[in-house]
């Protein structure tokens, strides 16, 4: 049986590692190459990379890191941030990332999720969605959270889904660095309305959080954090022996 | 040396990174003259079957490497790479294989619970049925490697040397003599994927 995953995000800007707090007031934690092999070494079952930079030094700098990760470590990388073209997917596939997440970029074009489904199969594009409760609905945001689209999230799910989406990374940006559980709600929402695998993301403040995200939504197949992994809050060895002890499967 | 095949498909520097890991030399090269002189043989795939097959037929690729596997000289097909060692596949109609191990690659779908989600994403434990072949002799069984296929190699009952369930048990890997093939990414399968390696280069 497939088991559940542990992922760290890495929010790299500038070469370095940063994770904001309701996506406002950055702080540095580490380099980005030893957090990799810290996490990989401790069982992290997959990473994902966001690049923030908007400069383009900051974007071959991002490049250099990813080859350097890729190079040491052996487990799926993901990578975001910065892509909106197929060129974008090219140029990070290239480095050594497995899958590639698409956001404001798919957004903007959203045929970009059909053009690189085509070209490099649906397992590769990873649809991420920044989600925030309006007027009873969930809406999705772009700009790193800022910006209302109007669009419905789950209409804008199914549909990339649809397009060639082969997986969802939902962030909620109510519960996001609230550490106050992953957002049930919106996340049962969310794998009722498609089929392919939906990771958690937003609000994990400890390791029971993990623990009922999995129980209560079976249909989850992944959680997400940055924080509380960096700041070690929570030890990912740790918590998969209690989600393993749970009785929930894990890759120990 | 290792020779990882490039056709065309895929993604290799994983692969290539993983191989240096371990400490071996390995070549990504679509060149006959580099592959006849290799001592062990990678073939890597992603992708449809179909495109990759015709890419392995339009440069006599196919033709080496049956040559090659037939000299005795060890082959691991790896993921797509595996599937194409099989006879043949109906992923977008019917498209020939290597035929190098009995078999064929069906769809996932209908065999599996309706709960189950395809692409069959994620880690899973691998089983062996019987006595656990050389491949794995740094693996023990339960122990997690990393899948992503929607295709599976099916008939290929006397050949499969490991396993992992998905509601039924999948192939996960095959070997007939010299020849094998992993369904998972050894290369992504943190360090029991390197052992695996490992012990195809020994």
């Amino acid at each position: 049986m497939i088991t559940k995953r542990i992922i760290p995000c890495l929010d790299v800007k500038d070469g370095r590692v940063v994770k904001g707090v309701n996506f406002l007031g950055l702080a540095d934690v580490s380099s980005p190459v030893k957090l990799a092999e810290y996490y990989s070494s401790c069982g992290a079952d997959e990473l994902v990379f966001y690049d923030i930079t908007a400069s383009a030094e900051g974007r071959a700098l991002f490049t250099d890191i990813l080859t350097e990760v890729a190079s040491t470590i052996f487990i799926p990388l993901t990578v975001g941030g910065g892509i909106n073209t197929v060129e974008d997917f090219e140029r990070v596939l290239k480095c050594g990332a497995d899958k590639v997440s698409v956001n404001s970029g798919a957004i903007r074009d959203p045929s970009l999720i059909s053009q690189a489904a085509q070209k490099y199969g649906d397992q590769c594009v990873v649809l991420s969605v920044d989600a925030k409760r309006v007027d009873g609905g969930f809406r999705v945001f772009a700009k790193g959270g800022r910006e209302d689209t109007g669009l419905d999230a789950l209409e804008w799910i199914r549909r990339g889904v649809g397009d060639g989406a082969g997986e969802i990374v939902l962030n909620s940006i109510d519960t996001d660095g609230v550490k106050n559980g992953f957002d049930l709600e919106m996340l049962s929402a969310v794998c009722e309305a498609v089929d392919v695998p939906v990771i958690a993301s937003g609000g994990a403040g400890c390791g029971a959080h993990f623990r009922t995200l999995f129980e209560t939504l079976p249909k989850v197949d992944a959680g997400l954090a940055a924080s509380i992994f960096h700041f070690g809050e929570v030890a990912i060895p740790d918590l998969k022996q209690e989600l393993a002890a749970a009785g929930i499967n894990m890759r120990l | 040396m290792i020779a990882i095949i490039d056709y065309g498909v895929g993604n290799l520097f994983s692969l290539k990174s993983s191989f240096k890991a371990i400490g071996q030399e390995a070549v990504v090269t679509g060149d006959a003259a580099v592959i006849r002189r290799a001592d062990k043989l990678i073939l890597p795939g992603v992708g449809a079957f179909g495109d990759a097959a015709a890419l392995l037929r339009r440069d006599g690729m196919d033709k080496l490497l049956r040559a090659e596997a037939a000299s005795g000289k060890p082959l691991l097909g790896i993921c797509l790479g595996m599937q194409l060692l099989l006879d043949y596949s109906t992923e977008y109609g019917r498209h020939e294989g290597l035929g190098l191990i009995p078999g064929s690659v069906q769809p996932i779908r209908p065999v599996i619970p309706a709960a189950y989600k395809v692409p069959h994403i994620g880690w899973n434990a691998l089983h062996f049925p019987g006595e656990k072949h050389p491949l794995f002799r740094y693996v023990q069984e339960g122990e997690c490697v990393y899948f992503v296929h929607s295709f599976y190699g099916a008939d290929c009952a006397g050949s499969v040397i490991a396993t992992a369930e998905y509601g039924p048990e999948l192939t996960a890997a095959v070997a007939k003599g010299n020849v094998y093939g992993v369904q998972f990414h050894p290369e992504k399968s943190g360090n029991v994927g390197l052992n695996i390696l490992r012990a195809f280069c020994e």
